[in-house]
């Protein structure tokens, strides 16, 4: 793909910021408003089974990937979200609740071709499903919200569409589920209700919902969207209020917002030198933080 | 030079500190063919003593580089310039592990196969397993990113590896990542996890641990042609199947393999493939049934099931043995380490033969197919006059072909000194500058491991000041 007219849409100087499809963009603070709008260039540009790879434009929407994805019998770990972007989902680093099963959006990045603050197109990883050729900036760039450089078009890891996809509920300790099912894709819990998403071979999901002792139902419970906390996952059992935990992961949807997160000097001081050095006038996103309120 | 030494001994214990000939000389090198000299070497046994190695070296000017078991194949933690080097391997306990949350925190210098076992018990194991598992520390590991070959359906180190604590080239102490899944700030977890010891020294490390799959299959299947072979491999992912292992030994390596082990390999293949399914019952079932039609679409003379664990086992120690086994053609090797698009592994192949007999070397091929990791052992004796320049220059021309397919410099073992220099061949200068950013930002003064990964001339400053254009 090529990205030139995107670099020059960066250009090397003045505030800029990139914008996707501007689902989560409260994530990391207030973009200051004098930044010149810039958007990645959006198109699928291959998708290769055999290599279980695929490469697009970042503001390609993450349905119409799945959706192309799915013709060919593959997936990808990002959330199917409404009027996301891939760039837009990989800058903020979230992934959906199906991570227990799935993996984090993070790994899913194999390369990147981004425009840097100086307005030159640069390359991180490489286009192989395994690659430890220098450092790793793929995950740097995952959840950098724009800060670092901009993503133009990513090559992702994908995986085989699973045979079965199946959703259950019913009111059962979701810990004791985990641990007694061999690797469910996904276990939420409301503090009452527990609901699980099985996938793979159909004989093993007819088999492990019966174990599970859960009924059929649509799809996961509605996800309260005030805050979303980061807790380790043993510390879920003591949650109260009303809120919907991701067991196994520690991700907890509540209508509550979360406890001040305490972050070490030295990783606020490490945040910073890598921004000085990625962006040393600042330009990406200002006012942005991937430490958010944590500064 | 007495000073630094008398520091360290103070610091840590005069026993653990060591400049004796023969100590310098052995942790002088790696498992590659580098040599390098150690200037002090210590042996600390927690994170205290290694952050007054950092403050001790700095204090002196003196870089400091890190080593675990010394199982590294490319250089990594070969000394340059006489640091002082900070051995972890006597920091090697499993400090807690967490059996309902399946996470463990251990020292650096645990035994990767040792952290399996000590988490068998709780029905979990630890995922990456690189062939030299039995020695590789999980410290090296994350060093290098290591794979295995479970990576296949697992993931590299990288997806293991939740938290680290590191003593900083500054040498302050603090933990990047977290046990919690999104952790505030930029990922710097994610880019220690493979930086060789260039942005700081790992102390403890937060690993994820897998529940040992319910039931296991391997089969082995043998071919006539290495193309069959080839063509198997990507059939199997075309169709939607991930194995947790594919590994794919060439004519020369089964048999010098077979006749170390008695595996029960046929010595007559032209490439045999081991794959692996795991899971529940009804898709190892059913993926077994899917390589069996894939392998007989495909020209698979047989098809074989391991009849129990014995078997199983047996098949495996062959495919781990075969370093061992290629010393009975000759005493030496050098073993590359490229990644190229699974669809164009027979390609690469033949002109990994083409290069090898045209620089008069045996060469072998023993590596993970389900990824596209090709590990070509050159084969050679030491004692032969010239033969190592020709085993380098068939290496370059290796890195070279995998790098036209569309592939990429390593996908285990890292770049260290042997691969710094081909950088440029994968990386343009704006891609390097960002690389040189992101070292700037941990180790201004460059104490730590310098001299590896990226080649001279790599500086940050270099990304606002490149020419527009000249590399888009």
């Amino acid at each position: 793909m090529d990205l030139t007219a995107f670099a020059d849409d960066v250009g090397p100087d003045g505030p800029v910021t990139c914008v996707g499809g501007s689902t989560q963009w409260a994530v990391g603070g207030e973009v200051d408003p004098s930044a010149r709008v810039v958007r990645a260039p959006e198109g699928i540009e291959w998708i290769v089974p055999e290599e279980m790879t695929l490469c697009c434009g970042a503001g390609t929407p993450v349905t119409v990937l799945l959706d192309a994805l799915a013709e060919r019998g593959q997936t990808v770990a990002l959330p199917r979200w409404e009027g996301a972007t891939v760039g837009g989902i990989l800058a903020v680093g979230r992934s959906g609740v199906d991570r227990l099963g799935r993996g984090p959006v993070r790994d899913t990045l194999l390369q990147a071709r981004v425009v840097t603050a100086g307005g030159l197109v640069a390359k991180a990883g490489g286009p192989t499903v395994k690659n430890v050729s220098g450092y790793d900036l793929c995950r740097l760039l995952v959840g950098s919200l724009g800060t670092l450089a901009f993503l133009g078009e990513v090559i992702l890891r994908t995986r085989p569409l699973p045979e079965a996809i199946r959703w259950l509920a019913g009111p059962a300790d979701p810990f004791e589920l985990r641990r007694r099912l061999h690797a469910p894709t996904s276990v939420l819990w409301d503090g009452t209700t527990t609901w699980i998403l099985l996938e793979g071979d159909h004989a093993d999901v007819d088999a492990e919902a019966a174990r599970s002792g859960l009924a059929e139902v649509a799809g996961p419970p509605e996800l309260p969207t005030v805050a979303r906390w980061s807790v380790r996952p043993g510390g879920l059992r003591e949650l109260s209020g009303r809120f919907v935990a991701e067991v196994g992961v520690g991700i907890v949807h509540h209508t509550q917002p979360p406890a001040q997160q305490e972050v070490d000097v030295e990783v606020v001081r490490l945040n910073r030198a890598v921004k000085e050095r990625f962006d040393p006038s600042g330009r990406l996103n200002p006012g942005r933080c991937p430490l958010g309120g944590a500064t | 030079m007495t000073t630094l030494v008398e520091e360290l001994r103070e610091a840590l214990a005069p026993g653990r500190v060591r400049t004796g000939a023969t100590e310098l000389a052995l942790y002088g090198r790696d498992a590659s063919t580098i040599e390098g000299e150690a200037g002090v070497v210590c042996l600390p046994l927690s994170t205290a003593e290694v952050q007054a190695c950092v403050r001790i070296a700095r204090r002196h000017g003196r870089p400091f580089v890190a080593r675990g078991a010394g199982t590294g194949l490319a250089g990594g933690a070969v000394p340059v310039g006489h640091p002082v080097v900070i051995v972890l391997t006597k920091m090697d306990r499993v400090i807690e592990v967490d059996a309902e949350s399946r996470v463990a925190w251990v020292e650096p210098g645990v035994v990767n196969l040792d952290l399996t076992r000590q988490v068998a018990r709780h029905g979990l194991h630890f995922a990456p397993d690189p062939s030299s598992q039995q020695s590789c520390s999980v410290g090296g590991n994350v060093a290098n990113n290591s794979g295995g070959p479970h990576c296949l359906a697992y993931g590299v180190t990288s997806t293991h590896v939740l938290a680290l604590e590191v003593v900083l080239p500054d040498g302050e102490v603090t933990v990047v990542g977290g046990l919690d899944p999104e952790p505030p700030g930029l990922d710097l977890r994610g880019v220690v996890v493979g930086s060789e010891g260039t942005l700081g020294i790992v102390t403890r490390v937060a690993v994820r641990l897998t529940p040992l799959p319910p039931m296991v299959a391997t089969l082995l299947l043998d071919f006539t042609t290495m193309d069959d072979a080839a063509a198997t491999v990507s059939a199997i992912i075309a169709g939607g199947l991930v194995p947790a292992a594919i590994e794919m030994m060439d004519a020369r390596c089964t048999r010098a393999v077979e006749e170390f082990v008695h595996a029960g390999f046929p010595l007559d293949a032209a490439a045999v493939l081991l794959v692996e399914i795991d899971g529940l019952a009804g898709g190892v079932a059913a993926g077994v049934e899917r390589v069996r039609a894939v392998g007989a679409a495909n020209g698979a003379r047989s098809v074989r099931v391991a009849a129990d664990e014995a078997q199983r086992a047996l098949w495996w120690k062959g495919r781990k043995s075969a370093f061992g086994a290629i010393a009975r053609i000759k005493p030496d090797y050098y073993l590359h380490d490229t990644v190229v698009p699974r669809t164009r592994l027979v390609e690469v192949l033949r002109q990994v033969e083409e290069i090898a007999a045209r620089h008069e070397l045996i060469v072998l091929n023993v590596f993970h197919a389900g990824d596209g990791n090709l590990h070509p052992l050159l084969v050679y004796d030491a004692r032969e006059p010239g033969v190592l320049e020709r085993v380098h220059a068939a290496g370059e021309e290796i890195i070279r072909a995998s790098i036209a397919a569309g592939g990429v410099l390593s996908g285990e073992h890292g770049i260290g000194l042997e691969k710094r220099d081909y950088m440029p061949l994968l990386f343009a200068p704006a891609d390097l500058a960002l690389q040189a950013c992101l070292r700037d930002a941990f180790d201004p003064d460059g104490l730590a491991n310098p001299d590896k990964v990226l080649p001279s001339g790599s500086r940050c400053a270099d990304v606002s000041r490149l020419g527009e254009g000249a590399w888009i």
